[in-house]
């Protein structure tokens, strides 16, 4: 569910790896490299005359390896190309953590694909509540109805954006200060929070530049995404490390707690700590900050 | 399953094989040709494996030419499936 | 008979005398003193004024004495580069010198040419810290008569110290040296840095001679090698090739897998007490290995640590943390690239040590007795922690002992980073094909898959469970990677023994058999 705090779910989603799903080198190695979660692309990493190679070998790749301490998300075809349905029926019945759905544009088109998932479940005696499906806005139109697509299905619990394909379909010149797509990341950032869902951000392709890769992940953290695609392992740690407080933020949000807790049974609802005003709002960040920092709140 | 026409899948990467397979004249039986960077460790589990799966797949006069880079079995089985029913005629859509 | 790891050790080998099997680590240090005799340094005189030029190689060799059943030796500081020792041994042939015992530091595939020498009858014996390439595949399927004798660099000078090594002739390549011999790897055109390695040859060889191809006006300075102990200098054209001597300046990998492994070393690493003001430390210049030194090095810069010295193979990325001020001092063996020749020449905190005080156990306390930590890779690791780093998946010699046994039994914290598995073949296993460094002086193997802390060490294993790292039991690790690679088939092999592993301190610690033709 969309609401639910990282302590309820399974894995925290800071970096999610994306690994071609037609390389066995690399998807056996995919859950080493410290990645929240792996993403095995059955898309546009794979050539099309591969597609049938590389459902094939994801499929044996899921049934055998053991990707635990791992988010499994498996990145299908759209239902509109030759490959899509095929994609569902062999990999639906799998239930991966979830199924990403590239350029997800309207409503209606995901409520179809929702239905021949349940469908596929159905036929194997699945639940309809255990995979999930994460929603890829990579089209001005889908940057327009985001706020609809992010609400359609308790199983959507994340979107993202996909800057490459947007900027193409926003006809942007190539630029890599993501002038372009700032309004787009904006508005699907907003569209998640009111939906309480998460939200990823697009790759950054530029693999041996570790300033702009950290530089953008400060960014659209502060914008507020929870986590971030990348897709070369030696962007994890990066990825990962601006989403971790630091440890000076960690023993910020120990005092904030602790305080809200001594004051909280005095029914004090405002107080202050290190000089400056808390009130919930404060709180809630600062509980967000220890999850965020895998400290169990009745252990403080 | 019959197979049609010869068929490839996998590739030269490390960590991956390549397996062609070539339909031939019922009766002709099995005919494998592996090659191995890990043969002396695996070369008979990976002809063992092959012969297995061939048989869950019901093919018994063909001829494979296998080329393996180290792959793991769940992708020596992977890359037979592929390869098989490409050769049966089975697409990718 | 049975060593102390349960490896069945011949007692006698002919030619070689008898073998006492490996006791443990430490087993023989602790008396203070070895038992074993020494032989003396040869006694020479040279009239005064009387020239040591020779006009070519071969007038060198000639002078000194070559005879059947002879003992060479050479420094391998020229890496892959090395011109001269394929040189001198074609020149030994050509006089039709037979039963040679070759004993080089190391052998590298630069020396692939010498193989028809092997097989004619021209070498019949090896000593060495490492063999590789075709020399490495011939000797595992049983080329020479006599087995080769693997050695660690500290031992190596405890071999010849005891005379299990007596070298008659060291042919010396430098890459500056004077009509005396004076003699340095400091500077010229193939400058390689250290001679750490050659000093014992030059101490104790009958004949020493010097080849250079850059013969400087006397005194050449600084003289790692000293004119009381050369007999002959020849000035050649070229020592080899100089982009494969010094091969630029040495980069971090961007293999993901190394980086991965070496990143979680390091956290190791700066999880354990030794990982304090004032630590000194050795790392490899390998992938995994050197890419721990980035992030110690950015740890130090963080945490503000300094650290006493950097010891054994050098890089360019030492030098650079010792320019930092990371480091107070290199203490240099071996150099690994160009950079550091100039280092090791201009800065006098870069200093040039020789093997002896490097790693040999047997004197009042080698440099890898002061070790914190170290670094090191693997060929295989087995559940006892026990590591191969001589013998490849296939059963042929393909590596080096080198420092490995030295470093890790000095070290307070040996760190072993390698990959669980490569390819489809199982690293970390139950039993290793040879084992080169004992288990007891290992104490962490730093994979993919998470750390293995060796149980002698259980202080260490909180520290590192506490600070939150992915430790798990090697048994674990093993049949995990097993479940992932399937079982591997052992390598046969017949009972004709082809090698021996020489642990440090002289006793057996393993044999390499014969691999048997498929």
């Amino acid at each position: 569910m969309g609401n639910m705090s990282q302590h309820e779910r399974k894995f925290k989603r800071r970096s999610m790896l994306y690994i071609p799903g037609n390389n066995p080198g690399m998807l056996q190695q995919g859950a080493v490299y410290g990645a929240d979660g792996v993403l095995l692309d059955l898309e546009d990493a794979v050539a099309l005359n591969q597609k049938d190679a590389a459902r094939i070998l994801v499929r044996h790749m899921l049934q055998n390896l053991d990707y635990s301490g791992c988010e499994v998300t498996v990145r299908i075809n759209h239902l509109d190309t030759p490959f899509g349905r095929k994609d569902l029926e062999e990999m639906v019945p799998l239930q991966p953590d979830a199924l990403r759905l590239p350029k997800v544009e309207t409503v209606e088109s995901l409520q179809e694909t929702l239905k021949i998932i349940e469908q596929i479940e159905d036929e194997h005696g699945l639940p309809h509540d255990q995979m999930k499906v994460h929603a890829m806005i990579e089209t001005a139109l889908g940057v327009q109805n985001v706020y609809e697509i992010a609400g359609c299905s308790p199983r959507i619990d994340a979107i993202s954006i996909g800057g490459q394909d947007l900027a193409a379909d926003m006809q942007l010149v190539k630029s890599n200060d993501g002038i372009g797509i700032d309004y787009a990341r904006k508005q699907i950032v907003m569209a998640a929070k009111a939906r309480r869902i998460d939200v990823f951000d697009t790759v950054y392709v530029d693999v041996d530049d570790e300033e702009g890769l950290r530089d953008v992940t400060e960014y659209i953290k502060k914008l507020g995404f929870t986590g971030k695609a990348v897709i070369n392992p030696r962007q994890v740690e990066i990825v990962n490390s601006v989403f971790t407080p630091t440890e000076a933020e960690i023993r910020k949000a120990v005092r904030v707690y602790k305080a809200f807790e001594r004051n909280k049974k005095e029914g004090i609802g405002v107080f202050a700590v290190d000089g400056k005003m808390v009130d919930a709002p404060v709180v809630q960040r600062a509980i967000r900050v220890l999850e965020m920092a895998d400290i169990e709140l009745d252990t403080l | 399953m019959i197979l049609k026409e010869k068929a490839q899948a996998g590739t030269f990467e490390s960590s991956d094989i390549l397996i062609m397979v070539e339909p031939l004249e019922a009766g002709a039986g099995r005919k494998i040709e592996l090659k191995s960077i890990v043969m002396q460790q695996y070369g008979d589990d990976i002809l063992q494996q092959l012969h297995r799966e061939l048989d869950a797949l019901g093919v018994q006069d063909v001829r494979i030419i296998a080329n393996d880079k180290g792959a793991l079995a769940l992708t020596i089985s992977a890359r037979l499936e592929t390869a098989i029913k490409r050769s049966a005629g089975i697409k990718a859509s | 008979m049975k060593n102390a790891l349960g490896i069945e050790i011949p007692e006698y080998i002919e030619g070689m005398g008898a073998l006492e099997p490996y006791k443990g680590a430490w087993e023989k240090l602790q008396k203070g003193w070895m038992d074993e005799t020494t032989v003396p340094p040869p006694n020479k005189a040279k009239m005064p004024h009387a020239s040591k030029m020779c006009e070519t190689l071969k007038d060198a060799i000639l002078k000194a004495d070559p005879h059947d059943g002879m003992t060479v030796s050479f420094h391998h500081h020229l890496r892959s580069g090395d011109g001269i020792l394929v040189e001198a041994i074609k020149i030994l042939a050509e006089l039709g010198i037979k039963d040679i015992t070759l004993a080089s530091s190391s052998l590298t595939s630069a020396h692939d040419p010498i193989l028809p020498y092997l097989k004619d009858g021209t070498i019949t014996g090896i000593w060495s810290s490492g063999i590789r390439g075709e020399l490495g595949k011939a000797i595992a399927e049983g080329v020479l008569p006599k087995p080769v004798v693997i050695h660690s660099h500290g031992g190596r000078v405890r071999d010849v110290h005891t005379g299990r090594i007596r070298i008659d002739l060291a042919i010396l390549a430098a890459s500056a040296a004077d009509c005396e011999g004076n003699a340095t790897g400091s500077h010229g055109p193939s400058a390689f840095g250290s001679m750490g390695y050659a000093a014992i040859d030059s101490w104790y060889a009958k004949q020493v001679v010097v080849v250079t191809d850059n013969l400087v006006d006397y005194p050449c300075v600084p003289p790692s090698i000293r004119q009381n102990y050369v007999d002959y200098v020849v000035k050649v054209d070229s020592i080899g090739d100089p982009t494969k001597i010094a091969s630029g300046t040495t980069r971090i990998t961007k293999s993901p897998m190394d980086l991965q492994i070496a990143r979680l070393a390091a956290k190791a690493i700066i999880a354990s007490d030794s990982f304090k003001q004032g630590f000194s430390f050795q790392v490899g210049a390998g992938g995994a290995s050197l890419a721990v030194a980035k992030f110690i090095r950015e740890a130090m810069k963080e945490k503000e640590v300094k650290g006493s010295f950097l010891l054994g193979g050098v890089t360019s990325y030492c030098v650079d943390m010792l320019n930092e001020g990371l480091f107070n001092s290199i203490f240099d063996v071996q150099s690994f690239d160009a950079a550091v020749s100039s280092s090791l020449l201009n800065n006098a905190y870069h200093i040039e040590i020789p093997a002896g005080l490097y790693a040999n156990p047997f004197n009042c306390g080698c440099m890898t007795n002061k070790l914190d930590i170290v670094v090191l890779g693997a060929l295989e690791v087995d559940t006892d922690f026990n590591v191969n780093v001589i013998t490849g998946s296939e059963g042929a010699v393909r590596g080096a002992s080198g420092g490995h046994s030295d470093t890790a039994s000095g070290a307070n914290l040996t760190v072993v980073v390698c990959p669980s598995f490569r390819g489809r073949i199982p690293i970390v296993k139950k039993q290793v094909h040879t084992v080169v460094t004992p288990g007891e002086t290992i104490d962490v193997v730093v994979t993919e898959r998470g750390i293995c802390v060796n149980p002698r060490r259980p202080e260490l294993r909180k520290s590192l469970e506490e600070a939150g790292l992915p430790v798990k039991d090697i048994e674990v690790l093993a049949e995990e990677v097993e479940k992932i690679t399937g079982k591997s088939k052992d390598i046969e092999c017949e009972d004709r023994i082809v090698g021996l592993v020489e642990y440090r301190d002289g006793t057996i610690i393993d044999v390499i058999r014969q691999v048997k033709q498929l």
